[in-house]
């Protein structure tokens, strides 16, 4: 197989864009959807400060890599989630990238802010360890935001991860995640970072390939709390559905952000409010993070 | 050959050439779901491996959060 732009060997086949790419050339494309993906969404100026979420894992850190080459001002905040020998090494990764790249990575322990680390948190809850953890992830960055002052932080969700929620959303009809859903999440109140999602238009397969083919040391090895997530389950789906009709992830995703999104943006939004706690933003008088925290901290006293 | 799979990492050992695309699909792997690797290069779906090589699997789907 040849590249599409110079005729050399390919090094990775796109069906869904009926293209293959040699390494340079596909690095180079890899670059234009982040820049257009910003472009559109109007994510983020060219000189503001970005704070970059990373996990240690391929899409996070691709991110940051094509952040930094595009010149733009970031920091990384990595979320030690206390999860055994995985964040030990997740956390090293970060911390190799960002020390290759002289860049600050600021690390914020779940244990510090939940009272417990995150194998923890889930007996004591009983739920799904991706619900309590997801809670905690956007609770902690968004206050990483404001302390650190950065009025947006960018995730490396890309379109699988995207494409997921949205059939998760779907098969439920989950009518308040659905106008949620957005490569970009303006800030609806003061003490609100804007998220921006630069890779929502590369699929986990590009990524992957693009963190290999930069010589990105990355954790290959998945969350152990991960094996049987209902999201592994909805990205098989899809995957098979991909394997038969290249682009089904990719028109899915567009056409519901292009075509159907706005019907659902009309349903009203929750009033906001500070939580009674901790001061940040919540739609109830005591935020989801501070019932959880004072659930753990109960519970170990 | 000798292949690399992951989760749970092993090894499998296959004899004879093949393309790429035919080797996943008798280990009944999506092609949207890996990375195909020898060495520090990859490899599209037409490519014939043979007797020497060492083939990488690399799973490319994460799961929970974004990785």
């Amino acid at each position: 197989m040849k590249c599409r732009k110079c005729g050399d060997t390919a090094a990775l086949e796109l069906r869904r864009h009926n293209a293959a790419f040699c390494s340079p050339h596909f690095i180079e494309f890899f670059q234009k959807q982040v820049r257009e993906a910003i472009r559109h969404y109007r994510m983020l100026a060219p000189d503001e400060p970005v704070l970059v979420a990373v996990s240690g894992g391929k899409d996070s850190l691709a991110l940051w890599d094509v952040l930094l080459e595009d010149g733009y001002q970031t920091a990384g905040i990595y979320l030690d989630l206390g999860i055994f020998e995985y964040s030990v090494e997740s956390k090293a990764k970060c911390e190799a990238f960002a020390a290759a790249r002289g860049q600050k990575l600021i690390v914020e322990r779940v244990t510090d802010a939940v009272g417990a680390p995150i194998p923890e948190v889930q007996k004591v809850t009983r739920r799904p360890t991706c619900s309590a953890c997801g809670l905690s992830k956007r609770y902690l960055l968004n206050r990483a935001a404001l302390e650190h002052g950065y009025a947006v932080v960018a995730t490396g969700h890309n379109l699988d991860d995207e494409a997921a929620t949205l059939f998760g959303s779907v098969l439920h009809w989950q009518m308040d995640a659905l106008p949620r859903q957005s490569p970009m999440l303006a800030s609806t109140h003061p003490k609100l970072a804007r998220r921006v999602k630069p890779l929502y238009r590369l699929s986990e397969r590009e990524t992957a390939a693009y963190a290999f083919l930069r010589g990105i040391d990355y954790i290959v090895e998945e969350c152990p709390f991960s094996k049987g997530a209902t999201s592994l389950a909805h990205k098989d789906v899809l995957n098979r559905l991909e394997e038969a009709s290249p682009g089904a992830k990719h028109n899915f995703l567009f056409g519901f952000l292009e075509k159907a999104r706005p019907a659902f943006e009309q349903t009203a939004r929750p009033a906001l409010q500070e939580c009674g706690v901790c001061g940040q933003v919540t739609t109830g008088e005591i935020c989801a993070f501070c019932k959880l925290s004072k659930l753990v901290r109960d519970r170990k006293a | 050959m000798k292949v690399t799979l992951r989760y749970p990492k092993r090894q499998v050992e296959i004899t004879g050439k093949r393309r790429v695309k035919e080797l996943l699909r008798e280990l009944d792997v999506i092609p949207e779901t890996v990375l195909v690797i020898r060495g520090s290069e990859l490899l599209t779906g037409d490519t014939v491996v043979g007797e020497d090589d060492e083939i990488e699997l690399r799973p490319v789907i994460s799961g929970g959060g974004a990785g």
